[in-house]
């Protein structure tokens, strides 16, 4: 695959999340009730800089947890082989919490119904909104992101790479040509 | 991107001989993440809706039947439940008969457990759903190791380099069969202690050390798993009495102080408390007897989840 265009350097990531996050806090009008979750693998530390910023925001602690919506995917029987289960690790119960459901790229929409669907077994959130650092569009579910980093329009045939420092060894986000 | 380790390579779970070290260890990751499934308030995910597992056992069992029917309904699969007694078995119909005519009914796999060693592996060649022995014989019992692994791995936080002694009735378990092949495999360091009459001829050739006494096996242990004795495999005693094996091969307190500190008593259960295993053993802050129990879930779990799904092309 060919490297077509840098969509996003560290620096410039670095102000969409911190954007990001603002956005979050004026759509809330505050951290009441907040409490961000980062869908594995790349929205973990995505969701994790977001909680960070909102807490050096407000002075006060966001909580922030971990969800593996694996199990909870509509293609576990025709992918192979599976990828590995790991576990899901929310700090609270999310009764009547507003979640932030975080993820690096959102594209057709079924990672996120898969999220929902695996939020809603944890309990009764009063809302839940979405936060992504890319939209890339070509939905085939009726999804939309309430927070976004940034916008791209995609062909079918392109393929969006995000780079995290925590797990990448650096910041960046890719757009490659199959 | 795929490494082949994040697969299982057979449609079955035949037995832990056939295993790499590479899939047990997928397994053991994998089971980590099914632990967290059992701690929700709803303790079901979606994985494996619409498929149908048999749960075909021949012969008696609680605790293996009961944990494989929760991880199944966990994983949300519909379950169908088959023993021996109550069926055309009775009726003297061939286990082969009776596979083939649950297999006209399309299920996706067969947990089956049964007295005769092999049978898993018959069913599996002929059937194309997964097969999972759940116990066949004095063979194997793969699910029970892995949970011991699992449970062993979770306190000690590895397996390689662990001293695990295994006491009690080796000859007639399949339990200790599928624990040394995957210790050894997992390199752990094996010892197995026995009275002689109930001590396999030739052990040591599996790799592991063989001593007669139990103050010899429990000395310097990191583990000491304890085998109840099989009284309904034996055709007579192979001892003199159940009060002088409890004398000799009995876990005491008084006998657990020469293991390490922070030893790990396990005990694949059911117990005959007062024969192997000492009351204030079993129900002791060194025990994790119970723990086993709740692992043995999630490793089912992981075991039924990963046969489930795609299979690496070959």
């Amino acid at each position: 695959m060919n490297v077509k265009k840098r969509l996003l350097d560290a620096p410039r990531m670095h102000r969409a999340i911190r954007r990001m996050a603002i956005e979050i806090v004026e759509r809330n009008r505050g951290i009441d009730d907040l409490i961000v979750v980062g869908i594995r693998s790349r929205g973990v530390p995505i969701g994790e800089r977001i909680a960070k910023e909102i807490s050096e925001m407000e002075r006060a602690p966001v909580p922030f947890g971990i969800l593996d919506i694996t199990l909870y995917r509509d293609d576990l029987t025709t992918i192979a082989p599976q990828p590995v289960v790991k576990p899901t690790k929310l700090p609270e119960p999310i009764d009547d919490k507003i979640v932030v459901l975080v993820d690096d790229v959102l594209y057709t929409g079924r990672t996120i119904r898969a999220a929902l669907d695996a939020l809603i077994d944890f309990g009764r959130p009063k809302a839940v909104m979405l936060a992504v650092l890319i939209d890339r569009g070509h939905r085939e579910l009726p999804i939309h992101a309430d927070v976004i980093g940034k916008t791209v329009p995609t062909d079918a045939d392109e393929v969006i790479k995000v780079k995290m420092a925590e797990l990448d060894g650096e910041d960046e986000v890719l757009i490659m040509e199959k | 991107m795929r490494t082949p380790s994040s697969s299982l390579r057979s449609k079955d779970l035949l037995g832990i001989e056939p295993l790499t070290p590479e899939e047990i260890t997928l397994i053991l990751d994998t089971a980590e993440g099914f632990k967290e499934v059992s701690e929700r308030p709803v303790k079901k995910v979606p994985a494996l809706r619409g498929q149908l597992v048999i749960n075909l056992f021949m012969e008696a069992s609680t605790r293996t039947r009961v944990s494989f029917e929760i991880a199944e309904k966990r994983l949300s699969a519909d379950t169908l439940n088959f023993t021996a007694s109550g069926s055309a078995v009775e009726k003297g119909e061939t286990l082969i008969d009776t596979a083939e005519n649950l297999m006209a009914m399309h299920p996706d796999m067969i947990v089956i457990r049964h007295k005769y060693p092999g049978s898993p592996k018959m069913l599996a060649d002929r059937l194309p759903a997964s097969v999972i022995n759940a116990g066949d014989g004095a063979h194997e019992h793969p699910t029970q190791a892995l949970l011991d692994a699992f449970t062993i791995r979770e306190r000690l936080g590895r397996l390689q380099g662990v001293n695990i002694s295994i006491i009690g009735d080796i000859a007639h378990s399949r339990v200790v069969r599928s624990n040394i092949h995957l210790l050894t495999k997992m390199k752990a360091n094996v010892t197995l202690a026995a009275p002689p009459t109930l001590m396999p001829v030739e052990i040591e050739k599996t790799g592991v050390r063989v001593v007669h006494s139990l103050d010899e096996a429990v000395e310097g242990a990191d583990v000491v798993m304890m085998l109840r004795i099989q009284l309904e495999r034996q055709g007579k005693l192979s001892f003199p009495s159940l009060r002088e094996y409890y004398n000799t091969f009995g876990l005491t307190l008084e006998r657990l102080r020469r293991a390490k500190e922070g030893v790990v008593v396990m005990h694949p259960g059911p117990m005959n408390r007062g024969v192997e295993i000492a009351s204030d053993v079993a129900d002791g802050p060194y025990s994790v007897i119970l723990e086993q129990v709740t692992n043995g879930v999630a490793v089912r779990m992981a075991v039924l989840y990963l046969l489930a799904g795609g299979h690496l092309a070959e």
